[in-house]
């Protein structure tokens, strides 16, 4: 065995994987993840833990692996953390965890989001989730959104014996797991059956509720809920604010997003709600939407190409994306900055006006920034274009709470403890930072679950 | 949940239905919609919110089949339910307390949409005149019910089958011609009527309010599909709207976005028509 690589992992071929919305990792095999285990040198200080927002226990669920107690070794993930299927998909490890492998200073860091998710798979498809549940303490809590943030939180305090709704403003439950990371990067499966595990611990669900419209404060006030947990996710999409952007064929990501994973519209017409994309799409972006966005087009059958302000070096997008992204024919246009969209006669676009861009000299921060070259434009021609600039917050939850302090950048401000400036609301997720990774919002749903246990029992 | 209490054919094709939902019921005001799914495998779609029943719990629609969607609600009945139903979306109506006389016009399948706001406006005292049109007798409907909240009603028909013969703004263009005068005008209907009403009414400069129906997915503020151009900005009709001032709408940008999807609707609704044996 080469101690310094990594036991490899099947993938789908990419020429097969393009005409289906089948997973692109296979997973490993039980031999091939104890062999991969075997190579975790189980370091006593740990420096993997370190990177992980929600501290998995790595070397203690490794070395049960190494010991094929795949059960076990999944029981101890749950330890810390309460989504280890999705995790192990969907996670950054390479700036988190395997970031600080001790076996990556000489060869490859040890293939940890690969062994979450084979003991997660594993436990799956081989176990019944049971669950004790606490007695309860009496003590309802309310979560907004069923995303990552809120489910983690929902969770953590079901675990106490809180009595927990979470209020979901979709029809179905898992927020941007569902709506917006496609079935081939985390199967819905995967999702649903993680919130089958959450209903067993006794959280109540309730969807097609949107805070600020459906309900607000004052009702939650009424049904005797004592605390809430905001974590209603990112929100408005960003659009570039140039001409032409109301013509027809410029999606945002979250608008083609939401129509083939939400409401599957790559079924069209078994599913009803119709999407519409040419023989050539043109993603504007650099970070995971605008891969998942662009993958899922190709998927559609388009010829996809990736235009990007900085490099790639510069994309905010995962590696394994941008790699899986290229070998699936996807192109990436670098350091190009759209001007204007041109439509034609029945406003439709048919071209988009780039720029050339140059990179600077990096800032006191490191960051490269960038400017255009003065007469370097030229067209770009497309059918469809879609927009992957991040989101800014939504205004409904503002309407929803008047009073509440919100941040420069329309996110809610919070205190170190996670909550607001209304007394017992708290919140976490993108609503709060940004659009950020899944790992870090289920990170602050645990740490505001702690703190609404605090705030609760203290007043 | 979400049932279906209250179902009445009006005039051929449209229909009004009751939906059990006391939680949009509590919170519906005037000028809000709501969003709603019919079967598992079925689109979102807006409709505006006809008028509720808090204490009982229910909302009312009316609806036209137009498609696959309201062509499958259309065929359920008294007791069954469909399997979503969200709101109250979008700002409510928001009226000056100055205003005293109104002017609606609404334009088939807005009038719907008028109802609860004339009945609001009526229950303070408001002075309320109304417009009705369709291509037809058999497309007006609620005559009646809106007699009783205006002090005149006033019906056009494409093909003088009711009322004048001619658009709501010929009727519009007589009345101020004549010297009559409002505080606000508000226009419920097709794109091209209400951009009809807006270029007659800018001239005079009344205060002229419409409610836009551009194509949903959410209805939240998520995916920005019902982004619309008002003045120089671009809004999303889902949590800004629907309701806008008509001087600063894109109409000719609205009208070209709602009809994106068209050919597929169409293809949708065929397949669905060939399916139930209706054929073509």
């Amino acid at each position: 065995m080469e101690v310094l690589k990594r036991v490899s992992i099947k993938e789908q071929e990419p020429e097969k994987r393009v005409n289906n919305f089948d997973e692109v990792c296979l997973g490993y095999s039980s031999d091939e993840a104890v062999q991969e285990a075997l190579r975790c040198l189980e370091c006593k200080n740990a420096p993997c833990i370190k990177g992980c927002p929600v501290e998995v226990k790595i070397p203690e669920f490794i070395r049960l692996i190494k010991e094929k107690k795949f059960k076990e070794s999944y029981l101890k993930i749950l330890e810390t953390n309460l989504l280890p299927a999705i995790c192990g998909r969907v996670c950054p490890q390479e700036t988190q965890c395997e970031k600080n492998c001790v076996r990556g200073i000489k060869g490859e860091p040890i293939a940890i989001g690969k062994l979450e998710r084979f003991v997660a798979d594993w436990f799956r498809q081989n176990c019944e989730f049971e669950f004790e549940k606490p007695e309860s303490n009496g003590k309802k809590v309310a979560i907004i959104g069923s995303g990552p943030a809120g489910l983690s939180c929902a969770s953590s305090l079901a675990k106490l014996g809180y009595e927990v709704v979470i209020f979901e403003a979709f029809h179905k439950l898992g927020g941007v797991l569902y709506y917006g990371i496609p079935e081939f990067r985390l199967p819905k499966e995967v999702v649903e059956w993680e919130i089958e595990n959450l209903k067993k611990m006794g959280v109540e669900f309730r969807t097609n509720m949107v805070f600020g419209k459906t309900f607000d404060l004052e009702d939650l006030k009424q049904e005797g809920f004592e605390a809430v947990f905001i974590s209603s996710g990112a929100g408005l999409p960003n659009f570039l604010n140039i001409e032409g952007e109301l013509l027809n064929g410029i999606y945002s990501a979250n608008e083609f997003l939401t129509r083939v994973n939400l409401m599957k519209a790559y079924k069209f017409p078994e599913y009803d709600t119709p999407i519409k994309l040419g023989k050539k799409v043109g993603v504007i972006g650099g970070g995971n939407v605008a891969m998942d966005a662009a993958r899922v087009a190709r998927r559609l059958g388009s010829e996809v190409y990736i235009l990007y302000r900085r490099t790639e070096a510069e994309m905010p997008a995962r590696k394994e994306e941008i790699d899986h992204a290229k070998e699936e024919g996807i192109k990436i246009l670098e350091l190009v900055s759209p001007v204007r969209f041109m439509g034609d006669e029945t406003g439709h676009v048919r071209a988009l006006e780039l720029v050339k861009m140059q990179l600077s000299q990096p800032d006191s921060s490191g960051r490269r920034s960038v400017k255009p070259i003065d007469g370097s434009n030229f067209i770009f021609e497309a059918d469809n274009f879609i927009v992957a600039i991040g989101q800014s917050p939504n205004p409904l939850v503002k309407k929803a709470i008047p009073e509440l302090e919100l941040n420069p950048n329309g996110s809610i401000k919070v205190n170190e403890n996670l909550m607001t400036n209304v007394e017992g609301v708290f919140a976490g997720g993108d609503i709060v930072t940004g659009a950020a990774t899944v790992i870090l919002a289920m990170g602050m749903g645990k740490k505001a679950a702690e703190n609404i246990d605090k705030y609760i029992m203290c007043s | 949940m979400n049932e279906i209490v209250i179902k009445q054919n009006i005039v051929p094709n449209v229909w009004l239905m009751g939906i059990y939902s006391p939680q949009v019921a509590k919170k519906a005001k005037p000028g809000q919609f709501v969003i709603l799914r019919v079967t598992e495998t079925g689109e979102r779609i807006p409709l505006t919110i006809a008028d509720f029943d808090s204490d009982k719990g229910i909302v009312f629609i009316i609806f036209q089949v137009v498609g696959k969607t309201t062509s499958i609600l259309s065929t359920l009945n008294i007791g069954d339910s469909i399997a979503d139903f969200v709101g109250p979306l979008g700002m409510p109506y928001e009226q000056d307390s100055n205003d005293k006389s109104y002017l609606f016009i609404a334009g088939g399948l807005g009038i719907p949409a008028i109802y609860s706001k004339v009945k609001m406006l009526h229950s303070q005292g408001k002075d309320i005149e109304i417009i009705v049109g369709g291509r037809s007798k058999e497309n007006i409907f609620f005559e009646e019910e809106l007699r009783k909240y205006c002090s005149s009603l006033y019906i056009s028909t494409n093909d003088g089958s009711y009322g004048q013969k001619g658009l709501v703004t010929d009727i519009l263009t007589q009345l101020l011609e004549n010297g009559k005068r409002y505080d606000e005008i508000f226009a419920v209907g097709p794109v091209l009527m209400m951009k009809a009403v807006v270029d007659i009414t800018k001239k005079y400069g009344i205060k002229t309010l419409v409610s836009l129906n551009p194509i949903m997915v959410d209805g939240t503020g998520m995916c920005g599909g019902c982004r619309v151009k008002i003045g120089n900005e671009i809004k999303f009709a889902c949590v800004d709207g629907p309701i806008f001032n008509g001087f600063e709408v894109d109409f000719d940008g609205l009208m070209k976005r709602n009809s994106y999807y068209q050919d597929l609707e169409n293809l949708s609704y065929k397949e669905h028509k060939c399916k139930i044996g209706l054929g073509e």
